[in-house]
């Protein structure tokens, strides 16, 4: 196991020499082969890392490393577009595909000389919470291989092993696992900050327009970010700073000028205006949740800051006006996948709409297809005034909520990110999956509405040993001042770091590696 | 691309409907008390509360503190949603010609069903005098790049992802043929399992 946790102490050790790149990539290879019963990773891409860790060596040798990720180990979730790489969204319609592009941010990471370890697993097209269901199989959450809980545990009957959240699960369970520093996840209504939340890491929510979205295989476009997580906060501020900025491919992106920062180590927590929105207290909140967020904002208070209730009274609207919203985009945006240009073809030739059909009946799972036909239903000429664009007024009000709130002088919010800590995966699949994500994106995708960066960090344990979270809401393009509270949090609570756990019964059902070994 | 207009057609519908007239009446709301009942009811509720001393040792304001110690969510009354949406045959139909995806079974209607009925609590929240939102960046001006090729020919490159092409042709099988009428669609579309 690699001796170094974060990319900061990591960054630093590769520059004074304490381990090489090859070295460092090595031991993050031989960590994902021990781990990889937890279905992180869809493909590895072995044979390119070593090839970039040789590459930084030489550059640290020479005494010109390129920047803080020279010689990081990196993951990215399998819907960015990689050159040369497989890249999958964990569906049967891209199975095979390789984009002959790569993403704006996963280019940001090369061109700093990160190394891409490999492509995280993921819900199929980034549709749910769970990270279940994929082509390639369930991600596993590494907390339940950890002696904290397991040592909990031992006491009661194993509820088998638990969901590391979703969609970005592979790349949250990448992380929590040590198999690499920072890894890339994509967030529309939720799915960095659940599974960081739920697999105990630092996921970061950007503003929307701050990074580029180029190349990443878009569910709802005026929702999705890229998203980051990380062990600390310090490290999502650098790779933030890394990828952050105007992109001439992505419209979208700001044209600001946009500087990297380091957060400071210490804050005058005395001068700061914490809001608690009160309707984050929703139906089925667990216990441990609710005292968790309780003792936060003690903790701001306790230490001089003001903590003030504030509401933003159309929150429980919001995941229903997101239902709406979400399905709606899908349904335009699924209809690239015919067939014809790229990705899964049908064999069926009598003609091209036969084709079309046969195609995107074999290639989208349930959930996908579900998605589209209920978007088309809200998009209907009958349904359209009724359904989406009401719930486009509704977002505005959701927006304003939140504007509302930051006017009244509250710097950020302070907020659960889920509801309880992990479910074990026979109980989460009780239900399907559009229930669970409305449940389990119900304080997340808010912030996706009003464009607004949230990052989550892990606060403390449960009684079961497994990771419990909060998040920060803060203000639009305000994220040096929203992770510099973040940090302030961090270094207060001590959240521990994981212990795994390797015994042979995890590596016993072990699903089968793909290894995918083309150059970039 | 394919036009997505009017020239899509419908598919095979995987299971048979009992009959032509019959609606689909899903239960998925709660019972008129939100708070406990149906969709937002968790699997788990029996976690002790956080144990003291693991966050540090600073004094907790236990009842004084600002976090809402009780949920504070507003019951939807079910007598001000609309009624239970009518997912007729017809519909069906029409939502697959639309979407070139197929219910595949009756699971997949009743997963309609529930999704309408989920976004029908829109319908208690009064929008009167406001407007849509399109985007977050409503508030700036969306970049526009000059209309200038910013990169080489990449034609061969992009030809290189498809499955069947010829020269610099993305190669379709015949079209203009609609789809089999439903009843005729039985062997239409090849099922993966």
């Amino acid at each position: 196991l690699c001796p170094f946790v974060l990319q900061l102490q990591v960054s630093v050790a590769l520059r004074e020499g304490q381990i090489r790149p090859t070295e460092l990539c090595h031991r993050c290879l031989s960590q994902i082969e021990e781990t990889k019963f937890l279905n992180a990773y869809i493909t590895v891409t072995e044979e390119a890392a070593f090839k970039q860790a040789e590459e930084s060596e030489e550059r640290f040798k020479r005494g010109k490393p390129l920047g803080p990720l020279d010689g990081v180990p990196v993951a990215v979730k399998d819907n960015f577009s990689t050159a040369g790489i497989e890249t999958t969204c964990a569906s049967k319609m891209l199975q095979g595909y390789i984009p002959p592009f790569t993403a704006t941010v996963v280019q940001k990471l090369l061109d700093q000389g990160a190394v891409l370890m490999g492509k995280t697993n993921l819900d199929e097209f980034a549709m749910g919470s769970g990270s279940i269901d994929s082509i390639f199989g369930p991600v596993r959450n590494p907390w339940g291989y950890s002696k904290q809980y397991r040592g909990e545990s031992s006491r009661r009957e194993d509820p088998g092993w638990l969901i590391a959240g979703g969609s970005s699960g592979g790349s949250a369970a990448a992380v929590a696992s040590l198999t690499c520093f920072a890894s890339l996840g994509s967030d529309t209504g939720g799915s960095t900050r659940n599974p960081a939340a739920l697999c105990g890491i630092v996921g970061l929510k950007p503003t929307y327009g701050l990074l580029s979205r180029h190349g990443l295989i878009p569910l709802v476009n005026s929702m999705d970010v890229p998203g980051i997580l990380t062990r600390s906060v310090d490290d999502a501020a650098t790779v933030l700073g890394v990828l952050a900025g105007h992109d001439p491919k992505d419209s979208t992106t700001v044209q600001d000028h946009i500087e990297s920062f380091e957060l400071p180590d210490e804050i005058a927590v005395q001068n700061l205006c914490v809001g608690i929105p009160k309707e984050y207290h929703a139906p089925g909140l667990s216990s441990e949740t609710l005292a968790a967020w309780t003792r936060a904002a003690d903790l701001f208070e306790n230490a001089g800051a003001k903590v003030v209730q504030v509401s933003l009274p159309h929150t429980q609207y919001s995941i229903v006006c997101y239902h709406v919203l979400c399905c709606t985009e899908v349904a335009s945006n699924m209809a690239r996948f015919d067939g014809l240009e790229f990705g899964h073809r049908s064999k069926m030739e009598s003609s091209t709409e036969a084709m079309y059909a046969a195609t995107r009946h074999e290639g989208f799972n349930d959930v996908v297809r579900g998605r589209i036909l209920s978007g088309n239903y809200f998009l209907l000429k009958q349904n359209y005034e009724r359904y989406f664009l009401k719930a486009q007024k509704v977002r505005h009000l959701i927006a304003n909520d939140f504007l509302k709130a930051f006017s009244s002088g509250v710097d950020f919010l302070l907020a659960p990110t889920t509801l309880s800590d992990a479910a074990p995966y026979l109980e989460f699949t009780k239900e399907d999956n559009r229930t669970r994500s409305a449940q389990e994106d119900i304080f997340t995708q808010s912030a996706n509405m009003a464009g607004l960066p949230a990052v989550t960090i892990p606060l403390t344990l449960s009684t079961r040993g497994l990771p419990i979270s909060l998040q920060f809401i803060g203000r639009g393009f305000q994220e040096q001042k929203l992770l510099s509270v973040a940090k302030w949090l961090e270094k207060v609570v001590k959240f521990p770091l994981i212990e795994l756990e390797a015994t042979a019964g995890n590596l016993q059902d072990a699903p089968k590696h793909k290894t995918f070994t083309s150059a970039l | 691309m394919p036009c997505w207009g009017p020239r899509v057609v419908g598919l095979r519908l995987g299971v048979k409907l009992a009959s032509r007239t019959e609606t689909l009446r899903p239960g998925f709301l709660p019972r008129g008390d939100g708070r406990t009942a149906g969709s937002w009811r968790r699997w788990r509720h029996r976690g002790a509360p956080l144990q003291a001393g693991r966050l540090g040792d600073e004094k907790s304001h236990g009842g004084g503190s600002k976090v809402p110690q009780t949920p504070t969510w507003q019951a939807v009354a079910e007598s001000n949603l609309p009624q239970k949406p009518d997912v007729t045959l017809q519909l069906i139909d029409h939502l697959e010609r639309l979407a070139l995806v197929d219910f595949r079974n009756q699971e997949g209607v009743t997963q309609l069903a529930k999704a309408i009925k989920f976004a029908d609590r829109l319908h208690t929240v009064n929008t009167e005098g406001v407007e849509p939102m399109d985007s977050v960046l409503e508030d700036r001006c969306l970049y526009l790049r000059r209309d200038e090729a910013t990169e080489e020919n990449n034609a061969e490159v992009l030809l290189s992802v498809a499955r069947r092409t010829v020269e610099e042709y993305f190669v379709s099988p015949p079209g203009n043929i609609p789809l089999p009428k439903r009843d005729e669609q039985d062997n239409l579309l090849i099922d993966p399992e």
